[in-house]
């Protein structure tokens, strides 16, 4: 076991639920492995970390040919009913329920679960001037708004896994 | 299957020192497995194994970290000042049941 792991860097950039949610979930597991955790949001990543948005991520329903319908080894869902009004709605709240079964906690309480695990949270500096944001935007658990120099300063003599 | 003696009884365990038989299981081996894990056990410790004992009991499996802040009312930082770098799999462990399985 000499080669363990002790640190990883995570990177979220995408804004969908199943593009938040394995961040989560792989830093998450990584405090719970006694491995430092730093999580870098970035671009629409950041609606992970934004106070207003974070509690309403949903799944794309268009644009996923591995989406299935009513359940993952159901029909495969058409883009054209894909993109019906309530679809992306929808398929989220059921995938809620599985993950709420599985006791996967909604985004905010995950947040909330990994910086007290203490896994540190943090927001890309260009998507926050791109996208006019502050602090007071964020949720009260990112530690900091970072350039990219600086997140490659911290994820230093660790792995970086990019999602 | 190995075998070691912990507090003086021998115990089954698996590869990785979980406990196969928890009727081997009593507070003094609970002691004896958290010493190997450099962890003095005190009141705080009792109240995250007790509800593991309990809740195992209950649903056959470990609880996961949720489960212990919302029905064990355990927060997360307790369980990591508690049980430092892997609270759940070492307090399972010392609470003498099997590796959790979640990815949670």
């Amino acid at each position: 076991m000499s080669d363990k792991i002790k640190k990883v860097s995570i990177v979220v950039s995408k804004g969908s639920l199943d593009g938040i949610y394995p961040g989560l979930i792989m830093g998450n597991g990584a405090r719970m492995e006694g491995i430092e955790a730093n999580l870098f949001f970035t671009f629409f990543g950041l609606y992970g970390i934004l106070k207003k948005y974070m509690g309403s991520i949903k799944i794309a329903t268009v644009g996923n040919p591995a989406m299935r319908v009513p359940d993952a080894k159901g029909f495969p869902l058409p883009t054209l009913l894909g993109a019906l009004p309530g679809m992306s709605a929808f398929a989220t709240h059921m995938m809620n329920k599985e993950m709420e079964a599985l006791d996967i906690p909604p985004i905010p309480e995950f947040i909330e679960m990994i910086h007290d695990a203490g896994g540190r949270i943090y927001a890309c500096k260009a998507t926050v001037d791109m996208f006019h944001l502050t602090m007071a935007d964020f949720c009260p658990q990112v530690d900091k708004v970072l350039t990219v120099g600086d997140f490659y300063e911290l994820a230093a003599g660790g792995q970086i896994i990019f999602t | 299957m190995p075998t070691k003696t912990l507090a003086g009884t021998p115990v089954d365990t698996d590869d990785e020192g979980y406990l196969v038989n928890h009727s081997q299981w009593n507070k003094d081996i609970a002691a004896a497995l958290a010493a190997e894990e450099g962890i003095t056990l005190t009141d705080g410790h009792w109240r995250v194994l007790d509800f593991i004992d309990a809740d195992f009991k209950e649903k056959g499996v470990v609880p996961g970290m949720r489960r212990m802040n919302k029905v064990g009312n355990i927060p997360t930082k307790d369980l990591y000042a508690l049980f430092p770098d892997g609270p759940i799999k070492k307090a399972a462990k010392i609470s003498g049941y099997p590796k959790p399985a979640s990815c949670v």
